[in-house]
Protein backbone atom coordinates (compact mmCIF):
# COMPACT_ATOMS: atom_id res chain seq x y z
CA UNK A 1 0.00 0.00 0.00
CA UNK A 2 1.30 3.42 -0.88
CA UNK A 3 1.08 6.35 1.49
CA UNK A 4 -1.32 8.56 -0.43
CA UNK A 5 -4.83 7.16 -0.13
CA UNK A 6 -6.59 6.01 -3.30
CA UNK A 7 -9.79 7.67 -2.22
CA UNK A 8 -9.71 10.54 0.24
CA UNK A 9 -12.72 12.25 1.74
CA UNK A 10 -11.89 15.57 3.36
CA UNK A 11 -14.15 17.67 5.57
CA UNK A 12 -17.30 16.42 3.90
CA UNK A 13 -20.55 18.25 4.67
CA UNK A 14 -23.83 17.23 3.14
CA UNK A 15 -27.42 18.07 4.02
CA UNK A 16 -30.76 16.90 2.69
CA UNK A 17 -33.29 19.65 3.25
CA UNK A 18 -32.91 20.69 6.86
CA UNK A 19 -31.31 17.43 7.94
CA UNK A 20 -27.54 17.26 8.16
CA UNK A 21 -26.31 13.92 6.87
CA UNK A 22 -22.58 14.59 7.19
CA UNK A 23 -20.93 17.19 9.37
CA UNK A 24 -17.25 17.01 8.54
CA UNK A 25 -16.32 13.47 7.58
CA UNK A 26 -12.70 12.54 6.82
CA UNK A 27 -11.81 9.16 5.38
CA UNK A 28 -8.67 7.76 3.81
CA UNK A 29 -9.11 4.61 1.77
CA UNK A 30 -5.80 2.94 0.96
CA UNK A 31 -5.11 1.23 -2.36
CA UNK A 32 -5.57 -2.50 -2.52
CA UNK A 33 -7.40 -3.20 0.71
CA UNK A 34 -10.95 -3.76 1.84
CA UNK A 35 -12.24 -0.79 3.78
CA UNK A 36 -15.56 -1.06 5.56
CA UNK A 37 -17.78 1.88 6.38
CA UNK A 38 -20.26 0.93 9.03
CA UNK A 39 -22.96 2.67 10.92
CA UNK A 40 -26.57 2.36 11.96
CA UNK A 41 -29.33 2.49 9.34
CA UNK A 42 -30.03 6.01 8.24
CA UNK A 43 -26.52 7.24 8.97
CA UNK A 44 -26.02 8.11 5.31
CA UNK A 45 -23.75 5.29 4.21
CA UNK A 46 -25.33 4.95 0.78
CA UNK A 47 -25.25 8.73 0.41
CA UNK A 48 -21.52 8.56 1.07
CA UNK A 49 -21.01 6.13 -1.81
CA UNK A 50 -23.04 8.38 -4.10
CA UNK A 51 -20.83 11.28 -3.10
CA UNK A 52 -17.71 9.25 -3.89
CA UNK A 53 -19.18 8.26 -7.26
CA UNK A 54 -20.01 11.88 -8.05
CA UNK A 55 -23.75 11.30 -8.23
CA UNK A 56 -24.31 13.82 -5.45
CA UNK A 57 -22.39 17.02 -4.77
CA UNK A 58 -21.24 17.87 -1.23
CA UNK A 59 -22.14 21.17 0.41
CA UNK A 60 -18.56 21.54 1.58
CA UNK A 61 -15.37 19.48 1.56
CA UNK A 62 -14.09 17.33 -1.25
CA UNK A 63 -13.61 13.79 -2.44
CA UNK A 64 -10.36 12.86 -4.13
CA UNK A 65 -10.17 9.82 -6.38
CA UNK A 66 -6.57 8.96 -7.20
CA UNK A 67 -5.60 12.54 -6.34
CA UNK A 68 -8.29 14.25 -8.44
CA UNK A 69 -11.33 16.05 -7.07
CA UNK A 70 -14.40 14.08 -8.19
CA UNK A 71 -16.70 17.09 -8.09
CA UNK A 72 -14.49 19.41 -10.10
CA UNK A 73 -14.52 17.30 -13.26
CA UNK A 74 -16.44 18.07 -16.40
CA UNK A 75 -19.37 15.76 -17.12
CA UNK A 76 -17.21 13.92 -19.65
CA UNK A 77 -14.22 13.54 -17.34
CA UNK A 78 -16.49 12.36 -14.56
CA UNK A 79 -17.90 9.62 -16.77
CA UNK A 80 -14.36 8.63 -17.75
CA UNK A 81 -13.46 8.49 -14.05
CA UNK A 82 -16.44 6.28 -13.31
CA UNK A 83 -15.15 3.69 -15.75
CA UNK A 84 -12.39 3.07 -13.23
CA UNK A 85 -14.98 2.46 -10.51
CA UNK A 86 -17.50 -0.31 -10.15
CA UNK A 87 -20.48 -0.11 -7.91
CA UNK A 88 -22.67 -2.85 -6.57
CA UNK A 89 -26.08 -1.47 -5.76
CA UNK A 90 -28.17 -2.78 -2.91
CA UNK A 91 -30.93 -3.88 -5.27
CA UNK A 92 -28.48 -5.15 -7.88
CA UNK A 93 -29.98 -2.61 -10.31
CA UNK A 94 -29.73 -4.98 -13.28
CA UNK A 95 -31.22 -3.71 -16.52
CA UNK A 96 -34.57 -5.44 -16.55
CA UNK A 97 -34.89 -5.55 -20.34
CA UNK A 98 -31.59 -7.40 -20.85
CA UNK A 99 -30.75 -10.99 -19.93
CA UNK A 100 -27.88 -11.93 -17.62
CA UNK A 101 -25.35 -12.24 -20.43
CA UNK A 102 -26.23 -8.86 -21.94
CA UNK A 103 -26.22 -7.20 -18.54
CA UNK A 104 -22.62 -8.25 -17.98
CA UNK A 105 -21.71 -7.48 -21.58
CA UNK A 106 -23.23 -3.98 -21.35
CA UNK A 107 -20.16 -2.10 -20.04
CA UNK A 108 -17.92 -3.95 -22.52
CA UNK A 109 -20.14 -3.13 -25.45
CA UNK A 110 -20.46 0.56 -24.66
CA UNK A 111 -16.87 1.22 -23.67
CA UNK A 112 -14.81 -1.05 -25.89
CA UNK A 113 -14.69 -2.08 -29.54
CA UNK A 114 -13.88 -5.69 -28.78
CA UNK A 115 -15.04 -8.28 -31.31
CA UNK A 116 -18.08 -10.35 -30.36
CA UNK A 117 -16.11 -13.51 -29.63
CA UNK A 118 -13.90 -11.72 -27.14
CA UNK A 119 -16.86 -10.07 -25.42
CA UNK A 120 -18.35 -13.53 -25.09
CA UNK A 121 -15.18 -14.93 -23.52
CA UNK A 122 -14.89 -12.04 -21.09
CA UNK A 123 -18.53 -12.25 -20.06
CA UNK A 124 -18.26 -15.97 -19.48
CA UNK A 125 -15.10 -15.43 -17.42
CA UNK A 126 -16.84 -12.87 -15.21
CA UNK A 127 -19.91 -15.07 -14.85
CA UNK A 128 -17.70 -18.06 -14.02
CA UNK A 129 -16.05 -15.98 -11.29
CA UNK A 130 -19.41 -15.48 -9.59
CA UNK A 131 -20.54 -19.02 -10.37
CA UNK A 132 -23.41 -18.13 -12.67
CA UNK A 133 -22.14 -19.10 -16.11
CA UNK A 134 -25.11 -21.46 -16.37
CA UNK A 135 -27.61 -18.65 -15.79
CA UNK A 136 -26.56 -16.56 -18.76
CA UNK A 137 -29.89 -16.76 -20.57
CA UNK A 138 -32.08 -15.88 -17.60
CA UNK A 139 -33.80 -12.53 -17.22
CA UNK A 140 -33.26 -10.46 -14.05
CA UNK A 141 -36.87 -11.08 -13.01
CA UNK A 142 -36.14 -14.84 -12.88
CA UNK A 143 -33.17 -14.56 -10.52
CA UNK A 144 -33.21 -14.85 -6.75
CA UNK A 145 -31.97 -11.88 -4.74
CA UNK A 146 -28.57 -13.46 -4.11
CA UNK A 147 -28.12 -14.43 -7.76
CA UNK A 148 -29.09 -10.94 -8.91
CA UNK A 149 -26.47 -9.47 -6.65
CA UNK A 150 -23.83 -11.84 -8.00
CA UNK A 151 -24.73 -10.96 -11.59
CA UNK A 152 -24.49 -7.29 -10.63
CA UNK A 153 -21.07 -8.04 -9.17
CA UNK A 154 -19.99 -9.67 -12.42
CA UNK A 155 -21.19 -6.58 -14.27
CA UNK A 156 -19.38 -4.28 -11.85
CA UNK A 157 -16.07 -6.05 -12.52
CA UNK A 158 -16.61 -6.41 -16.27
CA UNK A 159 -14.30 -3.52 -17.13
CA UNK A 160 -11.73 -4.50 -14.47
CA UNK A 161 -12.19 -1.40 -12.32
CA UNK A 162 -9.61 -0.26 -9.80
CA UNK A 163 -12.15 0.62 -7.15
CA UNK A 164 -15.33 -1.19 -6.30
CA UNK A 165 -18.02 0.20 -4.05
CA UNK A 166 -20.38 -2.24 -2.35
CA UNK A 167 -23.66 -0.84 -1.09
CA UNK A 168 -25.03 -3.13 1.65
CA UNK A 169 -23.99 -6.34 -0.13
CA UNK A 170 -25.27 -8.63 2.63
CA UNK A 171 -28.71 -7.18 3.26
CA UNK A 172 -31.57 -9.64 2.88
CA UNK A 173 -29.42 -12.64 1.96
CA UNK A 174 -29.93 -16.14 3.28
CA UNK A 175 -26.96 -17.61 5.18
CA UNK A 176 -25.66 -19.55 2.18
CA UNK A 177 -25.64 -16.68 -0.30
CA UNK A 178 -24.28 -14.45 2.45
CA UNK A 179 -21.32 -16.79 2.85
CA UNK A 180 -20.89 -16.97 -0.92
CA UNK A 181 -20.83 -13.19 -1.20
CA UNK A 182 -18.36 -12.76 1.66
CA UNK A 183 -15.98 -15.21 0.01
CA UNK A 184 -16.49 -13.65 -3.42
CA UNK A 185 -15.71 -10.14 -2.25
CA UNK A 186 -12.54 -11.29 -0.52
CA UNK A 187 -11.40 -13.47 -3.41
CA UNK A 188 -12.05 -10.86 -6.06
CA UNK A 189 -10.22 -8.27 -4.03
CA UNK A 190 -7.15 -10.47 -3.85
CA UNK A 191 -7.27 -11.91 -7.35
CA UNK A 192 -7.89 -8.66 -9.20
CA UNK A 193 -5.90 -6.35 -6.94
CA UNK A 194 -8.94 -4.17 -6.39
CA UNK A 195 -9.58 -1.54 -3.81
CA UNK A 196 -12.87 -2.34 -2.15
CA UNK A 197 -15.17 -0.18 -0.07
CA UNK A 198 -17.99 -1.95 1.71
CA UNK A 199 -20.84 -0.03 3.22
CA UNK A 200 -22.73 -2.25 5.59
CA UNK A 201 -24.26 -2.73 8.97
CA UNK A 202 -23.78 -6.48 9.02
CA UNK A 203 -21.02 -6.41 11.58
CA UNK A 204 -20.00 -10.04 11.78
CA UNK A 205 -19.64 -10.63 8.04
CA UNK A 206 -18.01 -7.32 7.33
CA UNK A 207 -15.46 -7.56 10.12
CA UNK A 208 -14.25 -10.95 8.89
CA UNK A 209 -13.07 -9.55 5.56
CA UNK A 210 -12.33 -5.87 6.21
CA UNK A 211 -8.78 -4.61 6.61
CA UNK A 212 -9.84 -1.32 8.09
CA UNK A 213 -13.14 -0.05 9.46
CA UNK A 214 -14.75 3.36 9.82
CA UNK A 215 -17.82 3.68 12.03
CA UNK A 216 -20.08 6.59 11.12
CA UNK A 217 -22.83 7.97 13.33
CA UNK A 218 -24.48 11.36 13.70
CA UNK A 219 -22.82 12.63 10.57
CA UNK A 220 -19.31 12.09 11.82
CA UNK A 221 -16.68 9.40 12.02
CA UNK A 222 -17.24 7.92 15.46
CA UNK A 223 -14.32 5.52 15.41
CA UNK A 224 -11.90 3.91 13.02
CA UNK A 225 -9.36 1.16 13.23
CA UNK A 226 -8.69 -2.45 12.41
CA UNK A 227 -11.45 -4.98 13.16
CA UNK A 228 -9.46 -6.32 16.12
CA UNK A 229 -8.98 -2.81 17.46
CA UNK A 230 -12.67 -1.98 17.27
CA UNK A 231 -13.65 -5.20 18.94
CA UNK A 232 -11.91 -4.17 22.15
CA UNK A 233 -12.67 -0.44 21.84
CA UNK A 234 -13.85 0.88 25.17
CA UNK A 235 -15.90 3.80 23.83
CA UNK A 236 -19.45 2.84 24.84
CA UNK A 237 -20.90 4.03 21.52
CA UNK A 238 -18.52 1.88 19.51
CA UNK A 239 -18.96 -1.07 21.76
CA UNK A 240 -22.75 -0.80 21.53
CA UNK A 241 -22.62 -0.88 17.75
CA UNK A 242 -19.96 -3.54 17.33
CA UNK A 243 -21.61 -5.88 19.82
CA UNK A 244 -25.12 -5.10 18.71
CA UNK A 245 -26.66 -4.00 22.00
CA UNK A 246 -30.20 -2.70 21.46
CA UNK A 247 -29.97 0.32 23.75
CA UNK A 248 -27.10 2.47 24.90
CA UNK A 249 -25.59 5.78 23.89
CA UNK A 250 -27.33 5.34 20.52
CA UNK A 251 -30.89 5.38 21.84
CA UNK A 252 -33.52 2.82 20.95
CA UNK A 253 -36.13 5.59 20.86
CA UNK A 254 -36.41 8.19 18.15
CA UNK A 255 -36.32 11.59 19.89
CA UNK A 256 -39.76 12.45 21.30
CA UNK A 257 -41.35 14.34 24.16
CA UNK A 258 -41.53 12.61 27.51
CA UNK A 259 -43.64 9.43 27.32
CA UNK A 260 -45.70 10.24 30.42
CA UNK A 261 -46.66 13.76 29.30
CA UNK A 262 -47.32 12.48 25.79
CA UNK A 263 -49.82 9.85 26.95
CA UNK A 264 -51.64 12.24 29.33
CA UNK A 265 -51.86 15.12 26.86
CA UNK A 266 -53.97 13.27 24.30
CA UNK A 267 -56.84 15.56 23.39
CA UNK A 268 -58.38 13.54 20.60
CA UNK A 269 -55.63 14.34 18.10
CA UNK A 270 -52.35 12.53 17.53
CA UNK B 1 -51.96 37.18 4.60
CA UNK B 2 -48.19 37.19 4.91
CA UNK B 3 -48.07 33.42 4.73
CA UNK B 4 -50.15 33.46 1.55
CA UNK B 5 -47.71 35.84 -0.08
CA UNK B 6 -44.88 33.61 1.07
CA UNK B 7 -46.59 30.54 -0.32
CA UNK B 8 -47.20 32.26 -3.63
CA UNK B 9 -43.56 33.32 -3.74
CA UNK B 10 -42.36 29.83 -2.98
CA UNK B 11 -44.66 28.38 -5.61
CA UNK B 12 -43.26 30.86 -8.14
CA UNK B 13 -39.67 30.00 -7.26
CA UNK B 14 -40.34 26.27 -7.45
CA UNK B 15 -42.10 26.67 -10.78
CA UNK B 16 -39.20 28.54 -12.31
CA UNK B 17 -36.69 26.12 -10.80
CA UNK B 18 -38.58 23.18 -12.31
CA UNK B 19 -38.79 24.92 -15.69
CA UNK B 20 -35.06 25.59 -15.55
CA UNK B 21 -34.29 21.98 -14.69
CA UNK B 22 -36.56 20.80 -17.49
CA UNK B 23 -34.84 23.14 -19.93
CA UNK B 24 -31.34 21.99 -19.04
CA UNK B 25 -32.59 18.41 -19.16
CA UNK B 26 -33.97 18.91 -22.68
CA UNK B 27 -30.79 20.57 -23.90
CA UNK B 28 -28.56 17.84 -22.47
CA UNK B 29 -30.61 14.99 -23.87
CA UNK B 30 -31.56 16.38 -27.25
CA UNK B 31 -27.93 16.56 -28.34
CA UNK B 32 -27.34 12.88 -27.69
CA UNK B 33 -28.04 10.82 -30.75
CA UNK B 34 -24.72 9.96 -32.36
CA UNK B 35 -23.24 6.50 -33.05
CA UNK B 36 -24.63 3.46 -34.81
CA UNK B 37 -25.96 2.18 -31.52
CA UNK B 38 -27.89 5.38 -30.99
CA UNK B 39 -29.76 4.69 -34.21
CA UNK B 40 -30.59 1.19 -33.08
CA UNK B 41 -31.91 2.46 -29.73
CA UNK B 42 -33.92 5.10 -31.56
CA UNK B 43 -35.45 2.51 -33.89
CA UNK B 44 -36.43 0.36 -30.93
CA UNK B 45 -38.19 3.30 -29.31
CA UNK B 46 -39.87 4.17 -32.62
CA UNK B 47 -41.38 0.72 -32.39
CA UNK B 48 -42.61 1.17 -28.82
CA UNK B 49 -43.73 4.76 -29.13
CA UNK B 50 -44.84 4.87 -32.75
CA UNK B 51 -45.74 1.48 -34.17
CA UNK B 52 -47.52 0.31 -31.05
CA UNK B 53 -49.57 3.54 -30.92
CA UNK B 54 -50.64 3.02 -34.52
CA UNK B 55 -53.70 0.92 -33.74
CA UNK B 56 -55.33 3.32 -31.28
CA UNK B 57 -54.53 6.37 -33.40
CA UNK B 58 -55.84 4.89 -36.65
CA UNK B 59 -59.01 3.47 -35.14
CA UNK B 60 -59.73 6.80 -33.44
CA UNK B 61 -59.04 8.60 -36.70
CA UNK B 62 -61.50 6.40 -38.55
CA UNK B 63 -64.27 7.02 -36.04
CA UNK B 64 -63.65 10.74 -35.83
CA UNK B 65 -63.78 11.02 -39.62
CA UNK B 66 -67.01 9.03 -39.67
CA UNK B 67 -68.64 11.12 -36.95
CA UNK B 68 -67.55 14.35 -38.64
CA UNK B 69 -69.15 13.27 -41.90
CA UNK B 70 -72.34 12.18 -40.19
CA UNK B 71 -72.72 15.39 -38.19
CA UNK B 72 -71.63 17.55 -41.11
CA UNK B 73 -73.96 15.89 -43.58
CA UNK B 74 -77.08 16.38 -41.47
CA UNK B 75 -76.33 20.10 -41.15
CA UNK B 76 -75.06 20.73 -44.65
CA UNK B 77 -78.02 18.99 -46.27
CA UNK B 78 -80.34 21.60 -44.73
CA UNK B 79 -78.59 24.23 -46.81
CA UNK B 80 -78.29 22.00 -49.83
CA UNK B 81 -74.54 22.13 -49.43
CA UNK B 82 -73.78 18.45 -48.92
CA UNK B 83 -71.29 18.48 -51.76
CA UNK B 84 -69.01 20.54 -49.49
CA UNK B 85 -68.74 17.58 -47.09
CA UNK B 86 -65.29 16.51 -48.30
CA UNK B 87 -63.95 20.01 -47.84
CA UNK B 88 -65.36 20.25 -44.33
CA UNK B 89 -64.05 16.86 -43.20
CA UNK B 90 -60.60 17.41 -44.66
CA UNK B 91 -60.11 20.91 -43.27
CA UNK B 92 -61.36 20.04 -39.79
CA UNK B 93 -59.06 17.06 -39.66
CA UNK B 94 -55.94 18.59 -41.17
CA UNK B 95 -56.07 21.91 -39.35
CA UNK B 96 -57.43 20.90 -36.00
CA UNK B 97 -58.60 17.46 -35.07
CA UNK B 98 -55.77 15.28 -36.33
CA UNK B 99 -52.93 17.18 -34.59
CA UNK B 100 -54.85 17.70 -31.36
CA UNK B 101 -56.56 14.34 -30.95
CA UNK B 102 -53.49 12.40 -32.06
CA UNK B 103 -51.41 14.33 -29.51
CA UNK B 104 -53.92 13.65 -26.74
CA UNK B 105 -54.02 9.96 -27.60
CA UNK B 106 -50.24 9.90 -27.83
CA UNK B 107 -49.94 11.47 -24.37
CA UNK B 108 -52.24 8.82 -22.94
CA UNK B 109 -50.81 5.85 -24.78
CA UNK B 110 -47.09 6.58 -25.18
CA UNK B 111 -46.39 9.52 -22.84
CA UNK B 112 -47.64 7.79 -19.74
CA UNK B 113 -45.71 4.64 -20.68
CA UNK B 114 -42.51 6.66 -21.14
CA UNK B 115 -42.93 8.28 -17.73
CA UNK B 116 -43.63 5.00 -15.98
CA UNK B 117 -40.75 3.20 -17.70
CA UNK B 118 -38.14 5.85 -16.97
CA UNK B 119 -39.53 6.31 -13.48
CA UNK B 120 -39.28 2.63 -12.70
CA UNK B 121 -35.74 2.56 -14.05
CA UNK B 122 -34.96 5.37 -11.63
CA UNK B 123 -36.70 3.69 -8.70
CA UNK B 124 -34.81 0.42 -9.25
CA UNK B 125 -31.50 2.33 -9.47
CA UNK B 126 -30.99 1.31 -13.10
CA UNK B 127 -30.30 4.92 -14.05
CA UNK B 128 -27.82 5.28 -11.18
CA UNK B 129 -26.04 2.09 -12.06
CA UNK B 130 -25.83 3.20 -15.68
CA UNK B 131 -24.19 6.41 -14.52
CA UNK B 132 -21.73 4.45 -12.42
CA UNK B 133 -20.87 2.25 -15.40
CA UNK B 134 -19.91 5.50 -17.08
CA UNK B 135 -22.86 5.74 -19.46
CA UNK B 136 -24.90 8.91 -19.45
CA UNK B 137 -28.55 7.91 -19.02
CA UNK B 138 -29.63 11.15 -20.66
CA UNK B 139 -27.97 9.99 -23.85
CA UNK B 140 -28.66 6.32 -23.56
CA UNK B 141 -32.18 6.23 -22.12
CA UNK B 142 -33.75 9.65 -22.57
CA UNK B 143 -32.42 10.82 -25.95
CA UNK B 144 -33.72 7.88 -28.04
CA UNK B 145 -37.16 8.19 -26.45
CA UNK B 146 -37.23 11.93 -26.95
CA UNK B 147 -36.32 11.71 -30.63
CA UNK B 148 -38.65 8.81 -31.21
CA UNK B 149 -41.50 10.90 -29.83
CA UNK B 150 -40.55 13.92 -31.98
CA UNK B 151 -40.66 11.82 -35.12
CA UNK B 152 -43.47 9.42 -34.31
CA UNK B 153 -46.26 11.85 -33.42
CA UNK B 154 -46.20 13.84 -36.71
CA UNK B 155 -46.23 10.55 -38.62
CA UNK B 156 -49.12 9.29 -36.54
CA UNK B 157 -50.92 12.56 -37.23
CA UNK B 158 -50.57 11.99 -40.97
CA UNK B 159 -52.04 8.53 -40.54
CA UNK B 160 -54.87 9.95 -38.45
CA UNK B 161 -55.80 12.46 -41.18
CA UNK B 162 -55.66 9.93 -43.99
CA UNK B 163 -57.80 7.38 -42.21
CA UNK B 164 -60.19 10.09 -40.98
CA UNK B 165 -60.76 11.41 -44.49
CA UNK B 166 -61.42 7.89 -45.66
CA UNK B 167 -63.85 7.39 -42.73
CA UNK B 168 -65.69 10.52 -43.86
CA UNK B 169 -65.92 9.08 -47.34
CA UNK B 170 -67.34 5.80 -46.05
CA UNK B 171 -70.15 7.57 -44.22
CA UNK B 172 -70.78 10.51 -46.53
CA UNK B 173 -70.63 8.65 -49.83
CA UNK B 174 -71.03 4.93 -49.29
CA UNK B 175 -73.63 5.12 -46.57
CA UNK B 176 -75.52 8.39 -46.98
CA UNK B 177 -75.26 8.35 -50.75
CA UNK B 178 -73.35 11.60 -51.40
CA UNK B 179 -71.60 12.02 -54.73
CA UNK B 180 -68.01 10.75 -54.68
CA UNK B 181 -66.87 13.25 -57.28
CA UNK B 182 -67.89 16.25 -55.22
CA UNK B 183 -66.44 14.75 -52.03
CA UNK B 184 -62.96 14.49 -53.53
CA UNK B 185 -63.29 17.37 -56.00
CA UNK B 186 -64.26 19.99 -53.45
CA UNK B 187 -61.54 18.75 -51.13
CA UNK B 188 -58.92 19.03 -53.84
CA UNK B 189 -60.06 22.50 -54.81
CA UNK B 190 -60.12 23.97 -51.30
CA UNK B 191 -57.31 22.34 -49.31
CA UNK B 192 -53.99 24.20 -49.66
CA UNK B 193 -50.84 22.26 -49.06
CA UNK B 194 -48.84 24.84 -47.14
CA UNK B 195 -51.66 26.67 -45.39
CA UNK B 196 -53.64 23.63 -44.30
CA UNK B 197 -51.50 20.50 -44.42
CA UNK B 198 -48.30 22.40 -43.56
CA UNK B 199 -49.75 24.33 -40.65
CA UNK B 200 -51.32 21.15 -39.28
CA UNK B 201 -47.92 19.48 -39.39
CA UNK B 202 -46.28 22.43 -37.63
CA UNK B 203 -48.86 22.06 -34.86
CA UNK B 204 -48.15 18.38 -34.67
CA UNK B 205 -44.39 18.96 -34.43
CA UNK B 206 -44.88 21.43 -31.59
CA UNK B 207 -47.20 19.02 -29.76
CA UNK B 208 -44.73 16.17 -30.27
CA UNK B 209 -41.97 18.22 -28.70
CA UNK B 210 -44.06 19.31 -25.74
CA UNK B 211 -45.73 15.97 -24.98
CA UNK B 212 -42.54 13.92 -25.22
CA UNK B 213 -40.57 16.46 -23.27
CA UNK B 214 -43.13 16.47 -20.45
CA UNK B 215 -43.30 12.66 -20.43
CA UNK B 216 -39.56 11.94 -20.23
CA UNK B 217 -38.89 14.79 -17.81
CA UNK B 218 -41.65 13.68 -15.45
CA UNK B 219 -40.15 10.19 -15.50
CA UNK B 220 -36.62 11.38 -14.91
CA UNK B 221 -37.49 13.90 -12.21
CA UNK B 222 -39.98 11.93 -10.13
CA UNK B 223 -39.69 10.83 -6.52
CA UNK B 224 -38.59 7.19 -6.83
CA UNK B 225 -41.40 5.52 -4.89
CA UNK B 226 -44.55 3.76 -6.09
CA UNK B 227 -46.60 6.79 -5.14
CA UNK B 228 -44.16 9.05 -6.97
CA UNK B 229 -44.46 7.01 -10.16
CA UNK B 230 -48.24 7.04 -10.10
CA UNK B 231 -48.30 10.80 -9.51
CA UNK B 232 -45.80 11.48 -12.26
CA UNK B 233 -47.75 9.37 -14.74
CA UNK B 234 -50.90 11.29 -13.92
CA UNK B 235 -49.04 14.58 -14.23
CA UNK B 236 -47.75 13.57 -17.66
CA UNK B 237 -51.24 13.04 -19.00
CA UNK B 238 -52.73 16.13 -17.32
CA UNK B 239 -49.92 18.55 -18.19
CA UNK B 240 -49.61 17.22 -21.75
CA UNK B 241 -53.33 17.52 -22.41
CA UNK B 242 -53.51 21.05 -21.02
CA UNK B 243 -50.36 22.09 -22.88
CA UNK B 244 -51.67 20.67 -26.15
CA UNK B 245 -55.05 22.35 -25.88
CA UNK B 246 -53.59 25.66 -24.74
CA UNK B 247 -50.91 25.70 -27.41
CA UNK B 248 -53.48 24.71 -30.00
CA UNK B 249 -55.40 27.89 -29.32
CA UNK B 250 -52.29 30.02 -29.56
CA UNK B 251 -51.10 28.34 -32.74
CA UNK B 252 -54.55 28.53 -34.33
CA UNK B 253 -54.74 32.22 -33.50
CA UNK B 254 -51.39 32.80 -35.16
CA UNK B 255 -51.92 30.54 -38.17
CA UNK B 256 -55.57 31.00 -39.04
CA UNK B 257 -56.74 33.91 -36.90
CA UNK B 258 -54.95 36.59 -38.85
CA UNK B 259 -52.60 37.45 -35.99
CA UNK B 260 -49.42 36.75 -37.92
Amino acid sequence: MSDTPFVAVEGLHFARGDKDIFRGVDLAIPRGGITAIMGPSGSGKTTLLKLVGGQLTPDAGRVLFDGRDVHRQSRKALFAMRRRMGMLFQSGALFSDLDVFENVAFPLRVHTDLPGAMVRDLVLMKLEAVGLRGARDMLPAELSGGMARRVALARAIALDPELILYDEPFVGQDPISMGVLVQLIKRLNQALGLTSVIVSHDIKETLTIADYVYVIADGQVMAHGTPQGLDVDRDPRVSQFVHGEPDGPVPFHYPAVDYFTDILSSGGGR
Amino acid sequence: MMSRVLRLGRFGCELFEALGRAGIFLAQSAVGLPSREGWYLWLRQMHFVGVLSLAIVLVSGLFIGMVLALQGYTILVDFGAEQALGQMVALSLLRELAPVVAALLFAGRAGSALTAEIGLMKATEQLSSMEMIGVDPLRRVVAPRLWAGFVALPLLTVGFSVVGIYGGYLVGVDWLGGFAGSYWGNMQASVEFVADVGNGMVKSLVFALVVTWIAVFQGYDLVPTSEGISRATTRTVVYSSLAVLGLDFVLTAVMFGGLA
